[in-house]
């Protein structure tokens, strides 16, 4: 499968989603499928995409919130699952675009290229693994955390970059879910 | 005593997400904390989840705090960048080792550290050095960091916290 096509049917009716992205191919991946202002692309912070949406998720407990992060960036925040694990939030899903790679430096190959199994180690943290078929269901509408880990060609193609100022990221986000509370605190 | 006026600190600001990972010094702390319905403590396998945490929480409109001690410091150096970068409030309680009295010679290396990383990475530092001065302390970061984006560490130290010995540490 190829990763735009995976990550734009995966935002395709996204209504209000809240999405973040983990840095590299999948933050170019989301803004490929229509930047928003409910995206938080990270440019940085390697390991961390799952973590930012769990805390996005206990803040916002009526929204539905998507981390789409790459196979590399999962591994370096494995111990992310085990905490989300403990909290379980229902409105989190986690998906990992895994080309096996670590797509920007060279396309070296991950630890999921031998073997290891994203899907087993989000299983023992207690996650709801899901498979793309009922993925819609899980980040729209059925009690989570979910976790689905989709395979995808590992190819290089052309960079689509969302704006790469942190502030300006993080202002927008909060203003466009927050309104007019965004700036009151 | 000092645990409980700043859980009081921290419910007055509107704190309601509380990451850490344990430290003797923050036992009472985080059990007030637990005990709190207003607040969601969470824990973590490595400090560095703690500045996620804060970061999606603040994106989703709430306020946090983190806890850890001075070895964890390390553990979020390079995610710091991404609080700078950002301008993220976040207001972390670092309870020190490896100051007066430290027992452990590992513990020595990463405390002697502490406030220079963090402010290598941007982040203020805030040291009371006696007891008396913990809360205002606190009070003063918290709204150094919501009301100015800043990042805000508050090191409390060793000699306030008063373990002595590992003895001593397993006791409390």
């Amino acid at each position: 499968m190829k990763r735009r096509d995976v990550v734009k049917k995966l935002l395709s009716g996204r209504k209000d989603l809240l999405v973040i992205a983990g840095l590299g191919s999948t933050a170019w991946d989301i803004t490929a499928a229509g930047d928003s202002p409910l995206n938080f692309p990270l440019w940085g912070a390697m390991g961390q995409a799952a973590m930012i949406g769990l805390g996005l998720a206990l803040a916002q407990p009526k929204r539905r919130v998507l981390v789409i992060t790459g196979d590399g960036e999962m591994l370096m925040g494995m111990g992310s699952l085990a905490t989300i694990g403990v909290q379980k939030p229902k409105n989190l899903t986690v998906v990992v675009i895994d080309n096996e790679r670590y797509g920007e430096t060279g396309m070296q190959e991950t630890h999921t290229a031998h073997g290891i199994d994203l899907n087993g180690v989000a299983r023992a943290c207690g996650l709801n693994v899901v498979d793309s078929k009922n993925l819609q269901g899980a980040i729209h509408k059925a009690p989570g955390p979910h976790f689905a880990v989709i395979k995808v060609d590992a190819e290089k193609i052309p960079l689509v970059l969302p704006p790469r100022e942190g502030a300006l990221l993080k202002a927008r986000f909060r203003r466009a879910l927050l309104g007019s509370k965004a700036d009151a605190e | 005593m000092w645990p409980e006026q700043i859980h009081k600190e921290l419910s007055g600001a509107g704190v309601r997400v509380v990451g850490y990972v344990p430290d003797a010094g923050h036992k009472r702390l985080i059990e007030l904390c637990q005990a709190d319905q207003k607040m969601r403590a969470v824990v973590l396998s490595t400090e560095e989840e703690g500045i996620g945490l804060a970061a999606g929480a603040w994106l989703g409109g709430q306020k946090s705090v983190l806890l850890m001690q001075s070895s964890g410091v390390g553990n979020v150096i390079n995610v710091l960048g991404m609080v700078r970068e950002c301008r993220f409030p976040l207001v972390t309680l670092v309870t020190m080792r490896g100051e007066q009295g430290e027992f452990n010679p590992w513990q020595v290396p990463m405390g002697q550290a502490t406030r220079p990383v963090l402010e290598a990475m941007g982040t203020v530092v805030h040291a009371p050095a006696t007891e008396a001065e913990i809360v205002p302390t606190v009070n003063a970061a918290l709204r150094l960091a919501y009301n100015s984006y800043a990042s805000v560490a508050v090191l409390i130290p060793q000699r306030v916290i008063g373990i002595k010995s590992f003895q001593d540490q397993t006791s409390r």
